[in-house]
């Protein structure tokens, strides 16, 4: 959002030196940055309506807010998909955070929302491990390391021990 | 020890090199694909986005006719090329219906003034609910819905024009 405002002060600053009243291009060369500032419109594509009111403001009952929270850490965000809805700046991840807090004020069991997003984008959407097939690896591979290390240990004793 | 197991670390560390230079030439789908294809559209029912333009609920889908659902913003930058190649598939007689994401009406017949207007019906999406509810992840995304209101296809990103031969195959499947 403010790379092509800066790359426009920029160029507005090159001019204002060129001047010979150096306070006074200055002083207009700042003016030629604020107004340019503000009419700037942001490179990222964002749309111009305010967030959702609740993606950020708590809800006023604790103990939901509590469980939004909890959930909204373990749900992935769709546009910066290496963060969870709670910790990303996206628009999209924001309107998430309205839907998640709506539905729990509404009395919906977390369960029930995190089930209703994994049946529209998978199980993708979730952090939360899941024990589908495609999800054994993770759950059997402390247990295979911990194989493997007691039997080289084993070796080790029995080296030793001749 | 054998001989051969001293190189099993060599063998696991060249293991794990091969994989990743495969992922580094076969970069992974980082699309977000919804999963209700050949499921039924869920029910909404929106706003209208313009005064002068019927809205779009899901009943409006299931009319026995292929509908091409088009999920945009007009602060989406490619959805200005997008509604181009809309536009030509408009002539060919495809009935196009717009999800408005996180819109103003200012904007959106600014935006249809500039480029075109190709919808037939244009619900206004304020918050996203809807495309959330479509296992949509951003603008434009298009989602071919058949006459009984089921999802066939979903088209993430822009239509292109070279995309049209097989967007008008997958309507016909979906007819």
């Amino acid at each position: 959002m403010t790379a092509f405002p800066s790359l426009r002060g920029a160029k507005a600053t090159k001019q204002s030196s060129r001047g010979t009243g150096l306070l006074r291009s200055a002083r207009n060369g700042a003016l030629l940055i604020a107004v340019t500032m503000a009419i700037a419109s942001p490179a990222l594509a964002d749309s111009n309506l305010p967030p959702a009111y609740w993606s950020d403001r708590q809800l006023p009952d604790p103990k939901q807010e509590a469980q939004a929270q909890a959930l909204m850490q373990e749900i992935r965000c769709l546009v910066c998909q290496g963060q969870s809805i709670a910790d990303s700046d996206a628009e999209l991840a924001g309107d998430m955070r309205d839907l998640v807090r709506r539905r729990i004020a509404a009395g919906e069991k977390p369960s029930a929302i995190r089930a209703w997003l994994i049946q529209r984008y998978g199980t993708w959407i979730s952090y939360k491990p899941t024990a589908e097939p495609s999800a054994w690896p993770l759950w059997l591979a402390p247990l295979a390391l911990l194989i493997v290390g007691a039997w080289l240990i084993r070796r080790r004793i029995r080296v030793r021990g001749r | 020890m054998s001989r051969a197991i001293r190189f099993a670390p060599l063998i696991v560390l060249l293991l794990i090199v091969a994989a990743l230079i495969w992922r580094l030439a076969t970069p992974a789908d980082t699309n977000v694909h919804s999963t209700l294809e050949g499921k039924p559209v869920p029910a909404f029912s929106l706003p209208a986005a313009l005064p002068a333009k019927p809205t779009l609920s899901s009943a409006d889908l299931a009319t026995g006719q292929p509908h091409l659902v088009n999920v945009f913003a007009s602060w989406c930058v490619p959805c200005i090329t997008e509604v181009k190649v809309l536009q030509a598939l408009k002539s060919q007689g495809v009935s196009i219906d717009g999800i408005a994401i996180r819109d103003r009406p200012d904007d959106l017949a600014r935006f249809l003034a500039e480029n075109g207007d190709p919808y037939q019906r244009i619900g206004s999406d304020a918050q996203s609910k809807v495309q959330i509810s479509l296992g949509s992840s951003g603008v434009p995304e298009s989602f071919i819905v058949d006459g009984k209101g089921i999802i066939r296809y979903q088209h993430i990103g822009p239509i292109e024009a070279s995309d049209v031969p097989m967007i008008l195959n997958k309507l016909e499947q979906a007819r």
